[in-house]
């Protein structure tokens, strides 16, 4: 040990020591070194002794000061290192749940866009855009109810367009199932919107929406019961699906043969519905100009019409559930695309054939 | 169920198979209308015994309508199935018929018709059916009435 007051200590013990120093220097039990005259080395030394026994929190009996300071340095080390250890545990908890919290508001945030969009389109703040006159056709209606589907129902289509791009470049990027899940709940509803608008359309005027005349001419080629097969529905996903699993590939099968005969049976029942509405309204004409007494009755089967627009749109329904059942949710949003994109080059088609220049004679 | 007027007296019933009533007091009126009220309940319970009667009696049975085509389409679908259900027309049932409409009605059949049975259970009007049918539940559901079973 030096002759100076500055003790040269081991540095590991610097942070320790400099206060221990400092209280030797200043008011340490009571005498103050630096009045007095500087006691010897020795008793320096003896101090400093005693004041490190008496910090060393319970060390007993180290026979040497060198041990005494190793192992107390040994200690400091290890309760600085556990320290640190629990601080970085303690951040990375932190940084998880912090990034979890943002994951969920990333979802949030893009279920409520979603639903901005859903209720603006509600509320017709999208009125008067995009409504294409060629689709309208029978538009000089008086009856408001179709008025209202109408209006309705270019709503519906320009929102089908925005979630179609929606979902293509949703697929394209690199997201998640759960935010791509958003999505296709989304295109779920609105296919389910759609409906509910045929049913309430379907009671102001039946024939309007049976006959397919608020749809364009290519698809009411395609026209069944007032909308799209949904056996023709399977046949469209398909290949555009990525590959399936074997289970998939046999529920697939299934729903496909049970759609087929569902369908079916409802093409037999409208054609004896056809066949029976014929002959009520041909019955009885030869002679009688009064066919009061029969509407009546053709009413009752005009109500009947109403009920298979909506039992086939439940048909619909029913498909697109279960194939939202089977599928994956990265191949339900591959699917909803497809369709999309059909019904869109449908229409497509449709305008451009309208549109196309007729040959001069 | 309770009935009071002007002349303080009260009718207690519950509407469940036995009857529990306290009579203070019997006006006419009063007496005709409870047992109107009595009778009605007793055919109710009468069609929907019936209706219960009938379907237990046939595999799979479908109440239906000779002029309705929702129902012929539902039959369409059962025999395509290879399943061979009784029909129960009820528009050739003068009696009978309108009751077993209503029964089937209050048993919840969303339209009334068609109604179907199978084992003596309603299953439901169209909507079921179709719904049954796509998840892949139907068959199983016919699969001991069928005659040729694979």
């Amino acid at each position: 040990m030096n002759s100076t007051s500055a003790r040269f200590v081991p540095s590991k013990r610097m942070g320790i020591c400099e206060p221990m120093h400092q209280m030797a220097m200043w008011d340490f039990k009571g005498n103050n070194f630096l009045e007095t005259s500087p006691p010897s080395m020795f008793e320096i030394e003896t101090n400093l002794d005693n004041l490190s026994e008496d910090t060393s929190h319970g060390t007993v009996g180290p026979s040497s000061k060198y041990d005494q300071e190793a192992s107390k340095s040994d200690d400091k080390v290890r309760r600085r290192l556990a320290q640190n250890r629990e601080a970085a545990r303690k951040s990375r908890l932190r940084k998880k749940a912090y990034v979890q919290q943002l994951e969920s508001s990333k979802l949030r945030l893009i279920q409520l866009e979603q639903e901005l969009h859903r209720t603006r389109l509600q509320q017709g703040q999208y009125v008067g855009g995009g409504i294409d006159t060629s689709q309208l056709g029978y538009s000089e209606t008086t009856n408001p109810g179709i008025a209202t589907f109408e209006m309705e129902y270019g709503q519906w289509v320009e929102e089908q367009n925005r979630q179609i791009s929606e979902l293509r470049s949703a697929l394209n990027s690199d997201m998640g199932d759960m935010e791509l899940h958003i999505f296709v709940d989304c295109g779920m509803r609105h296919y389910s919107d759609l409906f509910t608008m045929k049913a309430t359309a379907a009671k102001a005027d039946v024939f309007h929406i049976i006959s397919g005349m608020w749809k364009t001419s290519a698809e009411r080629f395609f026209l069944w019961i007032a909308g799209f097969r949904p056996s023709e529905l399977l046949k469209i996903l398909m290949p555009n699906l990525e590959p399936l699993t074997e289970q998939q590939r046999l529920d697939v099968s299934n729903l496909r043969q049970s759609c087929q005969q569902a369908e079916d049976a409802l093409s037999q029942g409208m054609e004896k519905l056809h066949y029976i509405l014929a002959e009520t309204i041909a019955e009885g004409q030869l002679g009688e100009g009064n066919y009061l007494h029969q509407i009546g009755s053709t009413i009752d089967k005009f109500e009947a019409l109403a009920r298979f627009v909506v039992q086939a749109d439940h048909l619909r329904q029913e498909t697109l559930q279960q194939i939202y059942r089977i599928l994956s949710t990265r191949q339900a949003a591959q699917g909803l695309l497809a369709m999309g994109e059909y019904l869109q080059r449908l229409r497509t088609l449709s305008s451009c054939w309208s549109s196309r220049p007729t040959e001069q004679t | 169920m309770t009935i009071s007027t002007k002349n303080s007296c009260s009718i207690h019933t519950r509407s469940s198979a036995s009857f529990e009533l306290t009579i203070f007091f019997l006006p006419s009126q009063i007496s005709y209308n409870y047992f109107s009220h009595f009778l009605e309940k007793k055919k109710n319970k009468q069609e929907m015994e019936k209706v219960v009667k009938l379907a237990s009696e046939n595999g799979i049975l479908i109440f239906s309508k000779s002029t309705c085509c929702l129902c012929y389409a539902v039959q369409m679908l059962f025999k395509e199935l290879g399943a061979n259900p009784s029909i129960y027309e009820i528009d050739h049932d003068p009696a009978e018929g309108k009751d077993i409409e209503k029964a089937l009605m209050r048993m919840g059949c969303s339209g009334p018709l068609p109604a179907v049975f199978v084992s003596g259970k309603l299953v439901g009007s169209t909507n079921e059916v179709m719904s049954l049918h796509l998840s892949g539940s139907l068959i199983p559901l016919l699969k001991p009435y069928q005659p040729n079973m694979s």
